[in-house]
């Protein structure tokens, strides 16, 4: 068999080492100077008491640069008695796409405008994806996004299932978007 | 008799804890200063609680070496199906215990008189009388040519680790790590060739008593004025010996998984690593031996600090003894530091070139280096004989 011997392929930017270059030791002078001094000035930094990293702590420190329309954390909204707007239609546990919405429904004969309410609303922050669709499906503008991210860091894979009181603590009594009950003459239909 | 043994003993104690101190501190220094070089923070969330109480002692995460000496120790013990099962538990040994013996032979201090220092006490001056010890484990006068010796057996550790582990991995990385000892260990004997030119002797101890003097009236002779460009090649040689990252060849991470030790887990993977931490140290102690003067601080003998101007401070034994044994310390410590920093600096090398380096640049190198110090040597004896 009659093979062409292996030529390494030569690119039009091939690296050529001058003789000062080939001679290594200067070079590397140079490289460790560099490293050596961003280590000895992220060093004065800290001696001198000012912050020698650009770490952030994670769960202890937020970061500042999180964009204004981030969306984090999931809330309930809250009609202005303190009760969810939820009624436990299990349009957003449909949407979502990581499944990890549980909704439980319960009935309250004492409102009967909103019979149905969520008695169990729960959502696996393990799994969310935070694409934003439950929002996106929700009839009764009941769950939103909130800029902050979740408080998730913990020991147990348990922890990162916020319950429905956890999301309800947002307080939001300035910004209910459907005025309960609703106004005569609004938007909404006003009450019949 | 019984004197010596019990002085011996002393030194053997501070030997094994300063070199186990320095193997567990530099795991912690290798992970802060490669994080606050590259503009990190580093390990930190280790932490010891006091019993009882909520007080966390983090300490700037020092406890991380401790946790993870814990973990080494309490994983599985995994052995793979190999035919070789005494080389297989023998590998780690051959390659730890001749790291530390290597410290027997150096100088961490200059002369001990005990009846000076104990001066007050008269059981402790009568029993000693006036005897005098070094400071060093073994006085040997064959100091360089026993480094040397247990410098070559760690080759043999790594390959029986390497052909017994069963692995292809572990085989490969052995042959590496056999080819690269061997080619830097010429360069490396070459390079100190030229100091025992200059020093007429291989004594450590009497290298390091050479160089408390004083050359050109102002430069304190160390070593490294004499041989600069010799010290620059021993270090590099010393590194490459201790198969760290500009020549971790032998275990190169994204080629060979972990090298020879593929196939070792819990402490016995861990004794690797302990080994590799502590030749930082030995290599540092070495350097300082042979180039930087040992435990001396320029001007300084055992009897005080002589300044250039002919001025003459008198020191206590005591005091002398102390920052002797602070200095080495000090000198080793910084220098253990730099190699860090050259690891977290420079990338690693091919393999051809490794070897290429080796023979075709440094060796050439070292021996222009011994010959212009023959030459130099030999003119100057000459021209005083």
């Amino acid at each position: 068999m009659n093979r062409k011997p292996f030529q390494r392929r030569v690119y039009w930017n091939e690296p050529e080492l001058g003789w000062w270059e080939s001679f290594y030791l200067f070079e590397i002078i140079r490289g460790l100077s560099i490293t050596g001094g961003v280590f000895l000035r992220n060093m004065g930094r800290w001696v001198t008491g000012r912050k020698g990293a650009l770490t952030t702590y994670y769960p202890e420190q937020t970061r500042a640069d999180y964009a204004e329309h981030n969306r984090g954390k999931h809330i309930l909204t809250q009609r202005p008695d303190g009760s969810p707007q939820c009624i436990a239609c299990n349009m957003c546990a449909t949407v979502c796409p990581a499944k990890c919405i549980e909704i439980e429904a319960g009935f309250d004969p004492q409102d009967p405008a909103h019979p149905k309410y969520a008695s169990r609303f729960e959502i696996d922050y393990s799994r969310c994806v935070f694409c934003g669709f439950c929002v996106e499906a929700c009839p009764e503008d009941a769950i939103r996004m909130v800029k902050v991210v979740p408080d998730l860091p913990g020991g147990d894979r348990d922890d990162m299932w916020f319950k429905r009181d956890d999301l309800l603590s947002w307080m939001p009594q300035a910004d209910v978007a459907k005025p309960y009950p609703p106004k005569a003459g609004g938007r909404d239909g006003g009450t019949p | 008799m019984m004197q010596d043994l019990v002085i011996r003993g002393i030194y053997i104690v501070f030997a094994v804890l300063m070199l186990m101190t320095f193997g567990l501190i530099l795991t912690w220094v290798e992970r802060k200063q490669a994080a606050v070089m590259s503009d990190r923070i580093g390990a930190n969330r280790a932490y010891l609680r006091i019993p009882f109480t909520q007080i966390k002692l983090i300490w700037w995460g020092l406890f991380h070496g401790l946790a993870d000496g814990m973990k080494m120790l309490l994983k599985e013990d995994f052995k793979p199906v190999t035919y070789d099962r005494v080389a297989y538990a023998l590998g780690p040994w051959v390659v730890f215990a001749p790291v530390l013996l290597v410290f027997a032979v150096i100088p961490f201090g200059g002369t001990l008189v005990p009846s000076v220092l104990f001066s007050g006490s008269p059981g402790i001056v009568e029993w000693f009388g006036d005897r005098s010890y070094p400071m060093q484990i073994a006085d040997l006068n064959a100091g360089l040519l026993v480094v040397f010796a247990f410098g070559g057996v760690t080759v043999i550790g790594s390959m029986l680790a390497g052909w017994s582990s069963n692995n292809k991995f572990s085989m490969l990385g052995a042959i590496r790590s056999a080819s690269q000892m061997v080619s830097y260990e010429v360069v490396m004997g070459l390079t100190v060739v030229g100091l025992i030119l200059i020093y007429g002797t291989v004594d450590l101890g009497e290298m390091v008593r050479q160089q408390s003097g004083v050359l050109l009236g102002f430069l304190p002779a160390w070593g490294i004025f004499y041989q600069p460009f010799g010290a620059v090649l021993f270090m590099t040689a010393a590194q490459a010996e201790n198969r760290r990252i500009p020549f971790d060849l032998p275990e190169a991470e994204s080629e060979l998984i972990s090298g020879y030790f593929t196939e070792y887990s819990a402490m016995k993977m861990g004794l690797f690593m302990f080994a590799e931490f502590i030749e930082i140290a030995i290599i540092a102690a070495l350097f300082t031996t042979l180039f930087l003067g040992g435990y001396n601080l320029p001007y300084m003998s055992d009897a005080g600090f002589t300044l250039p101007g002919g001025h003459f401070i008198a020191m206590s034994h005591g005091a002398v003894v102390v920052t002797q044994l602070l200095v080495f310390l000090v000198k080793v410590f910084l220098l253990c530091s730099f190699q860090i920093l050259v690891r977290w600096s420079l990338p690693r090398f091919r393999y051809d070139q490794l070897l290429r380096f080796a023979w075709k640049f440094m060796l050439p190198w070292a021996l222009a280096n011994l010959v212009v110090t023959v030459v130099a040597v030999w003119a100057i004896r000459g021209a005083g004989a």
